[in-house]
């Protein structure tokens, strides 16, 4: 967005402007400027150095944090950031830009950003067993399958300590000290005070006693310090904090061969370009790593059987609910309204009160309390209502979706009661009056002429209630977790899912999480709710031309 | 419509004959009735529920029949569940996450209308348009760049309600700019420029004239923005880890998806507490939000 200073002589901008202040002269806009400079207050102009201190001292550490653990990328980002905003802060005029900047800051990093940055992950293969990069899935691999060396000698250990990060001290039998920690290949340390055989003291370390050694126990044995900077050099690991030894992986990776070897049986693991090293027999090590897989994850949605036909018929049901759930409110919500739109009705206002409690009660909590009333077994509407039978509301799958619709209709008619009322008392009666007087009949009068106008002026909303539903997530996932859960899908997919919670389940919820195909379901979803909507605005559109 | 003329009130002083009066208004009193026991039903339920001692499921169903106050003490006296931190967290982060977006939008909504600049229109149309990509659909990246940011700055990362808060600004331009862009254009730009001419800079035009006038869509907003970060469940449950740090709608989800129908007064104790605060904004702000509403927000 390009953010100048105003342009009042141009003609365009002068005419958009609605209440026409006429464009100022050069002198005009000097004094202006004059009154500005006079009126900005002293105390203003210290909360604003400070903020912009403050912001900058932040973006500062950031910076060099980021330069610090190898992110220069990021890094220079935030330090051009830094800049961009002082500049705007700290010039005269590019007035809009100021106000613009905060809010658009926000948009662009949390909004958009994650517009792109979803896009980018669905063409990975992100997702449990490939979360990292290739050195730490190697890492990983021989960490996982450590075994001590037979006959290794005994390290002396002690631990120690700096910005919260541990290390391992240890006095080798020859009597020489070496340090390091879990990011850090050990290496020899000058200047450390042996007492007893054990180091007591390393310069800029603390060496840990007895006390926080028993304190941090977990993870001073899940710790392993690599002995050098070849990974087949094994590492050290401790049992007590008193002594160390050497393990080494089952597996050796050899790096010109690019491939792990099982050292017990032989076997060779090789990378195949499917983020993971595999076996000859197709035999995955896992972790693997992150690559980029191009269009897989929407090839596999598109031709994946397990996957292909669940996706459908929770397409086909996730339109059908959004669909629906508009259409049941709406004609709930019109109904009411048209029957409280009486003039000579009394107490209409306590009625409005009491229906709009649904609305005003947590989204959240609704579909939990009704999850409850709708309990096969226990549930109040089993119970109760129906005097003990046992009606699977949730379990039994066309059930399912009738309770979700009849939970959505209490959750969303008074929002349809509330705007329907709105629309129906902008319509003037005379219209109805003169279409009865022409002999309509008032159900025939109230069709041919207040609905049309009525669809008219609310079809926006409906548009927008009918992409909130496509992806009400809370309801479905909170009322029935989208089950009754379908046994022969390769996902976790159930009758009730809708894409989104279908995106939701695949991405967070189990043990396996596939971040890439949840991804790729989103961007999916988004073309789809994009498409629909941009169709019904067009038509809207055309119905407003009719009228 | 079937009608039962001794159940429906006498309409004594209109001097109308029943049937008419039945024709005109008193069927509308029908509708009424059975819409009204439809939405308070559920609320009555869950009320009745949360006054139930040691109720399950089962035991709910005999409403109002046992009366206690139970199951409200048991509620923060659990150190699994604690109820009193999720509750005090929904708040924080309601709270603050709705005045940074009421703060954000404003000084937005106050460029859109009050400044000609170029770029304007593109910037009111992208806004509409970025908010057909819904937050909750890049909520894998979210958690994702949450998770990267959170190794090097654990403070704004996942399980920080730091971080949460940070996601939940990402949102706050969008509609909110366009319920308050609307109504800063009601306020003259007369008196703008009168301040000017008083010696007033735009800093002190904003902050003193224009937002106090314009206080009453500061405050439906504040509510939409409150009501709409206390209910995500979403961003919050795949952000928020520790127990400690959760809000009300991830925590009571996980309570009672892990122990359904045993602590079920417990839940519906902390469901109506969770609910107090929501209800009585809202119907003591109806008039206004009712007006935002139409201008085309939704729950």
């Amino acid at each position: 967005m390009t953010t100048t200073s105003p342009a009042p002589e141009k003609s365009p901008a002068a005419a958009e402007h609605p209440r026409g202040r006429r464009p100022p002269g050069r002198r005009h806009r000097q004094a202006e400027r004059l009154a500005e400079a006079a009126s900005v207050g002293w105390k203003l102009l210290v909360v604003k150095i400070l903020i912009l201190g403050a912001l900058n001292a932040v973006a500062v550490y950031a910076a060099l944090v980021l330069f610090a653990s190898d992110q220069p990328l990021v890094g220079g980002a935030v330090v051009v950031a830094g800049i961009l905003i002082s500049w705007i802060y700290f010039r005269r005029g590019g007035l809009p830009a100021k106000y613009l900047l905060p809010g658009v800051a926000f948009l662009l990093i949390f909004q958009i950003f994650m517009v792109l940055y979803s896009g980018y992950v669905a063409f990975t293969n992100y997702g449990t067993g490939h979360n990292s990069d290739k050195d730490d899935a190697v890492h990983a691999i021989m960490l996982q399958n450590q075994e001590r060396v037979p006959d290794s000698p005994t390290y002396s250990l002690a631990v120690a300590e700096r910005f919260g990060e541990l290390s391992f001290v240890v006095t080798d039998p020859a009597g020489d000290v070496f340090i390091g920690s879990a990011e850090q290949p050990l290496e020899q340390v000058d200047g450390a005070v042996v007492d007893a055989g054990r180091v007591v003291d390393v310069p800029g370390h603390d060496v840990l006693d007895f006390a926080e050694v028993l304190q941090r126990q977990g993870e001073i044995t899940q710790l392993a310090v690599p002995f050098s900077e070849d990974p087949n050099a094994g590492m050290l690991r401790t049992q007590d904090a008193q002594s160390a030894y050497l393990y080494t992986s089952r597996y050796v990776y050899d790096a010109e061969a690019d491939t792990m070897t099982n050292s017990d049986t032989g076997t060779v693991y090789a990378d195949a370009g499917e983020g993971a090293f595999s076996s000859p027999q197709g035999e995955e090590l896992m972790p693997g790593w992150r690559i980029h897989v191009g269009l897989d994850n929407f090839v596999r949605a598109a031709t994946e059987p397990t996957i292909r036909g669940p996706l459908l018929s929770v397409t086909i049901w996730t339109f059908a609910f959004a669909f629906l759930s508009v259409a049941t409110t709406f004609v709930l919500g019109l109904f009411l309204a048209i029957v409280f739109n009486d003039a000579r009705m009394r107490s209409r206002k306590y009625y409005r009160l009491i229906m709009i409690l649904p609305y005003a009660f947590p989204g959240f909590l609704s579909a939990l309390v009704w999850a409850g009333m709708l309990n096969q077994e226990f549930g109040f509407v089993n119970n109760v209502i129906f005097g003990g039978a046992q009606i699977p509301w949730l379990t039994d799958a066309l059930l399912a979706k009738v309770s979700i619709l009849l939970v959505n209709l209490w959750l969303g008619f008074p929002y349809m009661f509330l705007v329907c009322t709105g629309a129906l008392q902008a319509i003037p009666d005379e219209l109805t009056e003169a279409a009865q007087m022409d002999g309509a009949r008032p159900f025939q009068a109230f069709r041919m002429i207040k609905l049309p106008l009525l669809l008219v002026s609310l079809a926006p909303l409906l548009i927008s209630a009918f992409a909130f539903n496509f992806n009400n997530l809370t309801l479905v996932y909170m009322l029935t977790g989208g089950g009754p859960r379908d046994l022969d899908a390769g996902i976790n997919v159930g009758a009730t899912d809708i894409l989104i919670t279908l995106v939701y389940k695949v991405a967070f919820v189990g043990a396996d999480r596939d971040y890439g195909l949840a991804s790729a379901f989103a961007i999916i979803i988004f073309l789809l709710v994009g498409t629909v909507s941009v169709i019904a605005f067009r038509q809207t559109k055309s119905l407003e031309e009719l009228n | 419509m079937s009608i039962d003329t001794d159940s429906a009130p006498r309409p004594l002083r209109t001097g109308r004959p029943i049937r008419v009066w039945m024709r005109q208004t008193g069927w509308r009193h029908l509708v009424g009735a059975v819409i009204v026991v439809f939405s308070i039903f559920p609320l009555v339920y869950v009320f009745s529920a949360s006054l139930n001692p040691g109720g399950t499921l089962i035991t709910a169903n005999s409403l109002f029949r046992n009366m206690s106050l139970d199951s409200y003490v048991e509620l923060f006296d659990r150190p699994q569940q604690p109820y009193a931190a999720w509750f005090g967290n929904t708040l924080f982060i309601g709270l603050t996450s709705s005045a940074g977006s009421v703060l954000l939008g404003a000084l937005a909504a106050y460029a859109f209308s009050r400044m000609r600049f170029t770029g304007r229109r593109v910037g009111l149309i992208t806004l509409l348009l970025v908010q057909m990509f819904p937050q909750l659909l890049a909520m894998v990246a979210i958690f994702l760049l949450m998770l990267s940011i959170g190794e090097i700055f654990p403070a704004i990362g996942v399980n920080s309600q730091m971080g949460l808060i940070l996601v939940y600004l990402g949102g706050a331009l969008g509609v909110n700019t366009y319920l308050m862009y609307g109504f800063f254009n009601t306020i003259p730009q007369s008196i703008d420029e009168a301040a000017r001419i008083d010696g007033a800079g735009h800093a002190r035009i904003f902050f003193t004239i224009i937002l106090p006038l314009v206080s009453p869509i500061l405050a439906v907003v504040a509510l939409l923005s409150f009501i709409a970060t206390t209910n995500d469940f979403v961003v919050a449950s795949v952000l928020l880890i520790d127990p400690d740090k959760q809000t009300l709608a991830v925590g009571l989800y996980q309570f009672i998806s892990q122990e359904t129908s045993q602590n079920w007064s417990i839940f519906a104790a902390g469901a109506v507490l969770a609910a107090i605060i929501p209800v009585a904004l809202f119907l003591a702000l109806q008039k206004y939000i009712i007006g935002g509403l139409t201008a085309g927000s939704v729950k």
